[in-house]
């Protein structure tokens, strides 16, 4: 009789726990993620690399990037000003205000894109003086940017609001006392302690914001070359009956994936390792 | 009011001035020209549009879909974050990471696969329609896609609270002679089940809202596989602005339970592990 170990199960249990987990990530991560590159190559690597290179394609992935170029600067500065709010000041309202800040993750990316529609399209609030001075923000690129804002909008601030609350006033009081401007501070050291937890959420924004299609959808009115996003593209082309463009554009997109997620996993590691260094240099410091 | 006064950091009125006016532009004003929308309705209109046969038979198919993904989600969510809190094997911080690959993946990417795998003729599909199952193309196509779709919530979770588990709670529970199972029902279980409930609603909430991913799926036949943002959606290209409306304000107000649920249960989560901490070092 082998002794029975007081913290873990028996070893059949442990076997078919094991089985039952790998069985369900393959099925459900694995098997998708092998398809989406073997459907794109099954014409062989001539027709994939034309899809790819297809003008439309081109101008998908152009308006794709441009978008996410403006989106997720602008929600970097919000996160910044919010957590920079939230976590060093102390004032009425604020769990509301955190509540408020998540909404948009629980909105439906359809009601994203309907919202904009509502303000700015033909028979919106805002529909005829627009028209008036023939300005095009729904079914035109303002609108995907705005949708694809409301989207990403709590990313950097969520990550940000626990980090500098964990990090309390302390080093930035010190910074002031001696004398730093708001700049200065800011720059020598609120950012330096904060850059792990800012580019995670930068990170995390920029690829909802590359791969947005509900909201999007609604807003950008699928004009081809014009208002067309990647992950539009992929659309228009698999109804098509385009198997093969459809999925040479979504394995860019799967691409992307997997780069956030090696991205995302790196700066887990680098933050996990800052607060163990952190940690293990407390308890000396607390002795003296 | 006096720590506000005492504190010598710059830039409060800046920083909370920037976030209210950010968030009211581009968050508040939108979903308030909703709600603003919908009250051009008398509320018996509102309630035709909101209960027309096809939209409960869209509410049916969307909770119904959801609710059945949230259940498996947790059910293997729990072995997953077990599994990858417990024990030891090759590959496992590789496998920790590809766990959020839902979170990373566009939905419309997900979409696609998912149909073209469940088809009659995909590498799944094909093994599973000579057993008399359609996924494809099905309500059970959804519930596929919204599996994917909310897995990583549930392993998100439930992965930190099992890490916390003190190890010397369940060898007094074995050292008083119980079984592994009586120490799992009675002592582990208990002690996660408010992040498993969590997990479970960001699970369900994230579904219900869920578009890209379903529609390439689904089949979106009115009564039977279509969901509610896609009638949304139909309505909005038919120029029923108003009909659209009513309908994004049911799903916003559930929505907006939603959230109030996940909150409170987060909260209770929390409390209890705090009360549970303190006893411990009494």
């Amino acid at each position: 009789m082998s002794v029975r170990r007081a913290n873990t199960e028996p070893a059949w249990v442990r076997y078919t726990l094991l089985t039952l987990a790998f069985a369900f990530l393959a099925l459900f991560l694995g098997v998708p993620l092998a398809a989406v590159f073997a459907e794109a190559l099954r014409g062989g690597w001539e027709a994939y690399v034309n899809g790819l290179l297809d003008p439309e394609a081109r101008s998908a992935v152009t308006l794709t990037l441009a978008v996410a170029a403006i989106a997720v600067p602008l929600n970097v500065a919000f996160g910044i000003a919010a957590s920079w709010a939230i976590a060093k000041f102390e004032f009425r309202g604020k769990s509301l205000l955190i509540t408020l800040i998540d909404l948009p993750f629980a909105v439906s990316p359809v009601i994203a894109g309907l919202i904009f529609v509502l303000m700015f399209g033909a028979q919106g609030y805002f529909g005829p003086w627009l028209a008036e001075h023939d300005v095009k923000i729904v079914f035109a690129v303002p609108g995907i940017i705005l949708a694809t804002l409301f989207v990403t909008f709590p990313f950097v601030a969520r990550e940000m609001i626990p980090l500098m609350q964990a990090q309390g006033k302390d080093e930035e009081e010190a910074a002031v006392s001696l004398g730093a401007s708001g700049f200065q501070m800011f720059w020598r050291v609120t950012l330096p302690n904060i850059k792990w937890g800012l580019l995670y959420g930068v990170i995390l924004a920029n690829a909802r914001a590359m791969g947005e299609f509900g909201a999007v959808s609604v807003v950008s009115g699928h004009i081809r070359g014009e208002t067309n996003t990647l992950p539009l593209h992929v659309e228009i082309l698999y109804n098509e009956y385009n198997a093969i463009g459809a999925f040479a554009s979504a394995s860019v997109l799967a691409l992307l994936a997997l780069v956030t997620l090696v991205a995302k996993t790196l700066v887990e590691w680098r933050m996990r390792a800052e607060t163990a260094m952190l940690t293990a240099e407390l308890p000396p410091e607390k002795t003296n | 009011m006096s720590a506000k006064k005492n504190n010598v950091l710059p830039g409060f009125g800046l920083a909370l001035g920037y976030t209210l006016v950010y968030l009211s532009v581009l968050v508040l004003i939108p979903l308030g020209g909703l709600v603003l929308k919908s009250t051009a309705l008398t509320f018996a209109q509102f309630w035709d549009i909101a209960t027309t046969e096809r939209a409960l038979a869209a509410y049916r198919v969307t909770f119904g879909a959801s609710a059945l993904a949230a259940v498996i989600n947790a059910f293997f969510g729990l072995i997953v974050a077990w599994v990858l809190v417990r024990y030891d094997f090759p590959g496992k911080r590789l496998i920790d990471s590809f766990v959020d690959l839902p979170f990373a993946l566009p939905t419309a990417v997900a979409g696609i696969t998912l149909a073209t795998l469940y088809s009659t003729n995909g590498w799944i599909g094909k093994y599973l329609e000579p057993l008399g199952l359609k996924v494809a193309y099905t309500p059970l196509g959804i519930v596929v896609a919204l599996t994917f779709i909310g897995l990583p919530f549930v392993v998100r979770t439930l992965q930190p609270v099992i890490e916390d588990i003190e190890p010397e709670v369940e060898e007094a529970a074995a050292t008083l002679g119980a079984s592994r199972w009586q120490t799992f029902r009675r002592i582990i279980f208990p002690a996660i089940f408010p992040a498993l409930l969590t997990g479970f609603a960001l699970s369900f909430s994230r579904a219900v809202g869920e578009y890209g991913s379903v529609i390439f799926i689904a089949g979106n036949m009115p009564l039977i596989s279509e969901i509610t943002p896609l009638l949304i959606i139909s309505k909005l290209e038919q120029y029923d602005y108003v009909g659209a409306t009513a309908l994004a304000v049911v799903m916003l107000g559930i929505s907006f339970v939603l959230l109030l649920a996940i909150n409170g249960l987060q909260w209770w989560a929390a409390n209890r592990h705090n009360n549970r901490n303190t006893g411990g070092e009494q």
